[in-house]
């Protein structure tokens, strides 16, 4: 059975996720937002690495934290002036969007609550999940391996890598006015 | 979470932070599937697989995105999407 130790840090990692997800759209400032954002990405790291999927948390710091967090405040601080403030919002927006995300909570709660199989269910034994495991598992090509979609994010990521420097080029005609 | 993530891509008139809103759900979704792997069928990795590639393909479409913003800024010098209804053609 899970230790008290072990329910306490899942009850705190959880209300992070959910206290930082609602400051990250709520914020009026877009640089607070990115930094809230930052903070549910740790803490999802964090439900990674309480489950046991080590190599998932470190990716999950390493590309989301490390990466695309940087591409955000960059993005940010390319296009907006520091300290400006967003605009209230109005009342039909904010009632259409609460709709939807409620609509969406509801829809996932009664998912669960009607899977009965999930309900009281303990956590498994931990499987050890070595490094070799998901190597073969991302390059063999049998049954439950992942050759062909590793191969095609690769060409993914390379198509982006074009694709970004093509769309962020400067035009030539620009360049000489 | 994923409510979060929906509501602020609804209200949203920055670009930005509606790329954040869809960042959230991702994560969202990623949680699940690596949780529901997790409980379910403790044995079998399919879940984790596909955070894995989730993540590559959130991290593409992430840069591609903010790179079309950057080009937006530099011609349209604003990124509030209420303003944005012209395009080239």
């Amino acid at each position: 059975m899970e230790s008290l130790g072990s329910i306490i840090l899942y009850v705190i990692v959880a209300l992070s996720i959910i206290v930082f997800s609602i400051l990250a759209v709520t914020t009026r400032r877009i640089l607070r937002a990115a930094t809230y954002l930052l903070f549910v990405l740790f803490a999802t790291a964090a439900v990674y690495f309480m489950i046991g999927y080590q190599f998932l948390g470190a990716m999950q710091i390493a590309v989301y934290a490390g990466g695309i967090l940087v591409l955000f405040v960059f993005a940010i601080l390319l296009t907006s002036k520091p300290g400006k403030q967003a605009e209230q919002l109005t009342a039909h927006r904010r009632h259409l969007g609460l709709l939807a995300a409620v609509a969406g909570v509801a829809a996932c709660g009664f998912a669960l609550v009607t899977f009965n199989r999930f309900c009281g269910l303990a956590m498994p034994e931990a499987t050890p999940l070595d490094m070799e495991k998901i190597g073969t598992m991302l390059l063999g090509t049998g049954k439950y391996q992942y050759l062909l979609p590793f191969e095609a994010v690769s060409v993914l990521l390379l198509a982006c890598i074009i694709g970004g420097i093509v769309v962020a080029r400067r035009d030539k005609d620009n360049d000489k006015k | 979470m994923f409510g979060c993530g929906v509501y602020g891509f609804i209200t949203r008139k920055n670009m930005i932070a509606i790329l954040i809103s869809l960042e959230l759900m991702l994560n969202a979704v990623d949680i699940n599937f690596a949780v529901f792997n997790r409980y379910l069928f403790p044995g079998q990795f399919e879940g984790m697989i596909f955070t894995i590639f989730a993540i590559a393909i959130a991290a593409a479409e992430t840069a591609l995105a903010i790179a079309i913003i950057v080009n937006i800024y530099r011609v349209a010098k604003n990124i509030d999407i209420r303003d944005l209804n012209k395009m080239k053609f």
